[in-house]
């Protein structure tokens, strides 16, 4: 480690009393037409100093306000209706906002939340480095700038010179999130508050940079305060654990007891659908064999049923492998400023193949090329060589009328819930929609139809006449869900389909997948970055890595015992993965929902 | 187990850190993802709609719109003097009982040419601001779509005219035809506004086209004319809506120019609001009314477009929209 | 950044053809013997019209003209007005003038609309916030004419603080008023553009970044939020040179000002052909110019667009 700029001295810290303390804390919102809606109620919670605690909540609970309020930054709608913020003592809610400038920065630090938009664009990262320096008179001019180049280094950044004059769009979300927290940590406070610092990256990247900020908070003694909705994550980097729900606090205490043995019947549902903990439970494998036998007895029977033909005219063969892929390669031609200008291979000659009725899952991080991989097997993007089989028929050799009859036989569910469904259409016209284009039935059969799919995944029928805004993010994917299963295709793939959606909201649509996988046979391309929920539903794993196909086994092997080095990086990097398994197993026994 | 977890583990044990678990009562679980049954169904017309009803901005500039169209459809119910009959006796004469508004150089009575003027004004704003959103949009909906070699050509072609102070080439084209009809004037500041609609569809269109909702349509397997019709356009057209409104006040003000300029609607054969504006320049040290209330009706006019624009431009903003 | 000029470049030279080609057009192409509109009611000899026929090319083919009138504008030659005077010199003698206006009314608005939009921006829904909202909605609504009008009554005539018309002058401080008058539109779109970019970047998660590091209120808003936010006013403001001198026919007109839209204004009238389409070209040019010009200021302060 690179020699840490040493903190001022200030008065010390007296280690046995709280840092920071917030008792009873109510905060609140005001709407456009004067009605105030409580975010928080009644939190309490401590941190002492030197300690990580951590604050695990869904979005909705609370735990982003909360650590916002701490420091005066609510949004302007927002304020403190009650409670107190001890911090060393002081009442931070009654303080003038001209003193909270000083404690911001030098006594409490933020790193934020999405590295992408806190970082201002059109200033150097040198500049906005050494400002938080300046503002806490830490130093000035060049002084300033050679202790910035130095907290860049301490924060993981390699070649912090140059880096210096760099703009943040030239850096990548790992550098600039290392970034962050240089700012947060550069006048050493005494607590950082770390706002989901990880989510937006790569999960090696996200182990590799939580690792760094715990030995740098280790050796200034800066107590953290970390906001996550990761309850693995939460439990292998803190000490004790805040668990919020609805803007109140349901359940703390430490990490392990909360793990092991939690009485919140909120907590409880968490760490019964926290994937990275579930994972390792061992009744996972035998409820997926389960699973996969029934999808194989719908599969068949489906086949024998329509004669061996598909609703889409075309035979349905009993073959095992419903797709095939072979030799798949994607390369772009980038347009740059002259040196830029080249090729770029997306993926690079992958072939697996997967059996009807079972799940394959595609994992990887960014830049792996999973996403253009399924893009090319939903025909949306041709492959530069390679072919993708169908059914044992080359699609990519297909002409419009054999790709259309193909569309309904390969249906896609993607990631962003509120991006997938058409806001002007309401939730009928978006699920009736593939079957007017294909022209399934009249009227009134499509009707009946959408009515049974909306049934199909929980949802009551008075949704039809309601639109996409009306809904939260887990109902538009179950429409979205819908949708996809209404031409009653055979494959579907799911592009990172649970990947935006809270744990426990997560959990009901794995589960959702899983029943409509048994019930009538389909077969998954899951398309993920997360490893952890992998080992719920899918039979067979690829691991991709810039675009290449790095292992593929089934799922028991590459989780037990994976054969490539990268493998293990991310089975290693999975939060929640250094926790033993004895307090995982602990903390999952079925204890009544 | 992590370094810090063993840490807390030797620490000795911190009191108020206890397990602590909230009351039952006061911390109930709702299912997880209900629908929400009681909310009033609507999507984003109706959202939008709803919001702009209760706004004062709206409510005045749309009433203001509304009697103006009456006003340009029936200008008789509101003013019984017949514009043209000017009686030079009367010449500057003030107002008086049945002329509230007095008389003009020519002596022809000043209200009941403001009254119908509204309707040259109306037309030539409504009918060019419709050309503009056909020409201007269809141009502006293919290139943001289609993209490439397409696109290219279009947009240059956009630029070029866009190059032409919409002033100047409409004095310009004005020239050419003898006959200043309302569909002249209209075709003639058509022929050159529409860059300005073509280039916003063409940034609405391209900021849309990579919804995911438009992938899914294409997977679903939808043509790209369908995509295009369906989808894209119906989520593309709000901020062609807004411009279309403000530059429906725009196009009137131009057609007042041009008239005020001598070179607008021939003052023969159409009462225009432009045109007595510029005869009453000649007067205006001395009877600045005569100038004034034509003046004054435009203004209004004008006003009531942009000040509707503006509040339809808050409703349909997306960041206030709910998610 | 030097593909990004390049590019940039490369993509006027089509407008510039493309465009100086339709104002050609427009002028020549439509309906209306320019011969005949020079001589009015009168007849001409046959051997005289033959002779001015000539001496405008206008007995030669539109491409072959066009081709002459472009190379008229690379020399400078603008070729001579119908009446006998050459068009440069015509345009020697008002472009100054215009530019002078044109300059000033940009100076009013970006001072006074910047800094307003700022206020408004920084206290938005506040008083003077509504207050300038509700002016220049009236600002914009009123056609220029009626502006004009109302000031030159109102301070020429009435107040007789200024002068009503302008003499053949047209001093900088004679054109004060004029250039109120003139860029009052632009003033008011300036504001809103500020007040809007503001008040949006106000919100802006990199400011409560900035916040939270310590830095004060003040020295947030002038690192973080004055910077971005001008932007998009800035590349406004860019564009606006050329559409003022376009404008500007109208405000010459009410005071008198000898510049080009006053010129331009009796060409068209005239029809003068030559010197329509030499002073709407040059105007043309100025736009092109300025619209690159703006381009490449809008690279100078947004790093993101540089690499594009």
């Amino acid at each position: 480690m690179t020699d840490i700029i040493a903190s001022t001295e200030q008065a010390p810290v007296d280690p046995h009393a709280p840092l920071l303390e917030i008792i009873d804390l109510d905060v609140s919102f005001r709407a456009a037409n004067g009605t105030e809606t409580p975010a928080v109620r009644g939190a309490n919670l401590t941190v002492y100093p030197g300690q990580t605690v951590a604050i695990v909540g869904e979005s909705g609970s609370g735990k982003s306000t909360t650590a916002h309020a701490i420091i005066n930054l609510l949004p302007g709608t927002g304020r403190v209706t009650g409670g107190q913020i001890l911090f060393q003592g002081r009442d931070l809610t009654t303080l003038p906002a001209k003193q909270f400038e000083d404690i911001r920065g030098d006594a409490i630090g933020l790193v934020p939340q999405d590295p992408m938009s806190n970082l201002n664009p059109v200033w150097k990262i040198g500049h906005q480095v050494s400002e938080a320096l300046r503002a806490n008179g830490r130093a000035k001019g060049a002084e300033a700038k050679r202790q910035a180049a130095q907290l860049l280094t301490e924060a993981g950044l390699g070649d912090a010179e140059r880096r210096l004059k760099q703009y943040p769009h030239e850096f990548s979300g790992g550098m600039r999130q290392r970034t962050l927290i240089a700012i947060g940590l550069a006048a050493r406070p005494k607590l950082l508050i770390a706002d989901e610092p990880t989510s937006a990256l790569d999960v090696t990247v996200q182990r590799q940079i939580l690792d760094h900020l715990e030995e740098l908070t280790a050796e200034l003694g800066t107590a953290v305060l970390l906001i996550t909705h990761d309850l693995g994550l939460a439990a292998e980097r803190a000490e004790h654990l805040v668990v919020m729900y609805k803007g109140q606090v349901v359940e703390s205490g430490p990490a392990r007891r909360i793990l092991t043995d939690p009485h919140h019947p909120y907590t409880r549902r968490l760490v019964a659908s926290a994937p990275s903990l579930v994972a390792r439970r061992s009744d996972t494998a035998a409820a997926r064999a389960e699973v996969v036998e029934r999808a194989e007895q719908a599969a068949d029977a489906a086949v024998v049923a329509d004669g061996g033909a598909t609703p889409a005219g075309g035979a349905r063969s009993t073959g095992e492998d419903v797709l095939a892929i072979e030799n798949l390669t994607k390369v772009y031609k980038i347009r740059g400023a002259g040196r830029n200008a080249g090729e770029f291979k997306a993926v690079d000659d992958v072939s697996f193949s997967v059996r009807r009725g079972t799940t394959t899952a595609v994992v990887g991080e960014s830049g792996s090329g999973k996403s253009t991989l399924a893009q090319m097997v939903l025909r949306l993007q041709e492959p530069t060589e390679g072919r993708v089989l169908f059914d044992g028929a080359d699609v990519t050799t297909f002409d419009r009328k054999a790709q259309f009859k193909f569309r309904r036989r390969v249906q896609p569910i993607f990631q962003n819930p509120y991006g997938s469904l058409d806001p002007t259409y309401s939730i009928y016209r978006t699920i009736e929609e593939p079957l007017r284009l294909h022209n399934v039935g009249d009227k009134r059969s499509r009707e009946a139809t959408v009515r049974d799919l909306l049934d199909r995944v929980s949802l009551p029928a008075s949704v039809m006449r309601r639109y996409p805004n009306e809904l939260s993010g887990g109902q538009r994917q179950r429409i979205a869900i819908a949708r996809a299963l209404a031409l009653r295709p055979e494959v579907v793939v799911c592009d990172e389909a649970v990947s935006a959606l809270d744990v426990l909201v997560q959990a009901q649509i794995l589960d959702l997948l899983s029943e409509l996988q048994a019930d009538l046979g389909l077969t998954y391309l899951f398309i993920t970055h997360d490893l952890a929920v992998v080992r719920q539903i899918a039979d067979q794993v690829c691991v991709m890595q810039s675009g290449k196909l790095v292992e593929v086994a089934d799922t028991d092997t590459v989780f037990e015992s994976p054969q490539q080095e990268y493998t293990q990086a991310l089975l290693n990097a999975i939060p929640g993965a250094t926790l033993s398994t004895s307090v995982v197993d602990a903390g999952s026994r079925p204890a009544g929902e | 187990m992590s370094e810090s977890a063993l840490r807390a583990e030797q620490t000795h044990f911190r009191a108020d850190q206890a397990h602590y678990v909230a009351d039952l009562e006061e911390t109930p679980l709702a299912t997880t993802d209900q629908v929400d049954e009681s909310a009033a169904p609507g999507g984003l017309w109706l959202e939008a709609w709803r919001t702009l009803r209760k706004r004062p901005l709206f409510i005045v500039s749309s009433l203001i719109i509304l009697f103006l169209i009456v006003v340009a459809l029936f200008p008789d119910l509101f003013a019984s003097q017949d514009p043209r009959h000017c009686v030079l006796s009367n010449s500057l004469g003030g107002s008086t009982s049945g002329h509230p508004f007095g008389f003009d150089l020519q002596g022809c009575d000043i209200y009941s040419r403001v009254v119908h003027g509204a309707r040259a004004s109306v037309s030539v704003g409504v009918l060019t601001t419709s050309l503009v959103v056909l020409i201007g949009g269809a141009i502006g909906a293919v290139a943001g779509f289609f993209g490439g070699m397409l696109d290219s050509v279009l947009a240059r072609i956009t630029d070029i005219f866009f190059s032409i102070p919409l002033l100047l080439a409409s004095i310009t084209c004005m020239q050419a035809f003898p006959d200043k009809t309302v569909t002249v004037v209209a075709l003639v500041i058509a022929a050159f506004g529409w860059p300005q609609v073509a280039r916003i569809m063409r940034g609405s269109v391209i900021s849309v086209r990579s919804a995911e909702y438009v992938t899914a349509a294409t997977a679903l397997g939808a043509s790209r004319t369908k995509v295009l019709l369906r989808h894209v356009l119906p989520n593309a057209i709000p901020p062609v809506i807004v411009i279309a409104t403000v530059s429906l006040g725009a196009f009137i003000a131009l057609e007042a120019t041009l008239s005020f300029l001598g070179i607008g609607l021939n003052p023969a054969t159409t009462v225009s609001w432009g045109g007595d504006i510029n005869t009453a320049q000649n007067v205006l040290r001395s009877n600045p009314s005569v100038l004034l209330y034509p003046a004054a009706a435009l203004s209004i006019t004008v006003l009531s477009f942009i000040m509707l624009g503006d509040a339809v431009r808050e409703a349909l903003d997306p960041k206030s929209r709910k998610r | 950044m030097r593909w990004y000029v390049g590019r940039r470049v490369l993509q006027m030279i089509p407008v510039f053809f493309g465009a100086t080609l339709l104002v050609y057009a427009l002028v020549f192409l439509l309906p209306g013997d320019p011969i005949a509109a020079l001589s009015g009611q009168r007849q001409l000899p046959p051997g005289i019209e033959a002779q001015l026929r000539h001496q405008y090319h206008l007995d030669q083919s539109f491409i072959v003209q066009y081709l002459i009138y472009l190379k008229g504008i690379v020399t400078g030659d603008f070729g001579t007005s119908y009446s006998g005077r050459p068009v440069s010199e015509v345009m020697a003698q008002a472009f100054p003038v215009t530019i002078r206006l044109a300059l000033l009314a940009l100076l009013f608005e970006a001072v006074f609309g910047i800094g307003a939009g700022l206020i408004a921006g920084l206290r938005r829904g506040g008083f003077f916030d509504a207050t300038l909202l509700v002016a220049s909605l009236i600002v914009i609504a009123v056609p220029i004419f009626v502006i004009g009008f109302v000031v030159q009554i109102v301070f020429g005539v009435k107040l007789g603080w200024i002068n009503p018309t302008v003499g053949p002058e047209a001093n900088w401080s004679e054109l004060v008023v004029p250039a109120l008058v003139l860029g009052s539109i632009s003033f008011a779109y300036v504001l809103r553009l500020t007040r809007d970019s503001v008040s949006e970047n106000l919100s802006a998660d990199w400011v409560r970044t900035a916040t939270a590091k310590g830095l004060s209120r003040r020295k947030v808003v002038t690192t973080h939020v004055l910077r971005n936010s001008l932007i998009p006013v800035v590349t406004f403001l860019g564009a606006d040179l050329g559409a003022l001198m376009g404008g500007a026919i109208i405000t010459e007109g009410i005071f008198n000002i000898p510049g080009v839209g006053h010129a331009l204004y009796q060409a068209i009238i005239r029809g003068e052909g030559p010197t329509v389409v030499s002073i709407v070209t040059v105007l043309v040019i100025i736009y092109i110019i300025t619209s690159l010009l703006v381009d490449l200021l809008y690279a100078v302060l947004d790093p993101r667009i540089r690499y594009v």
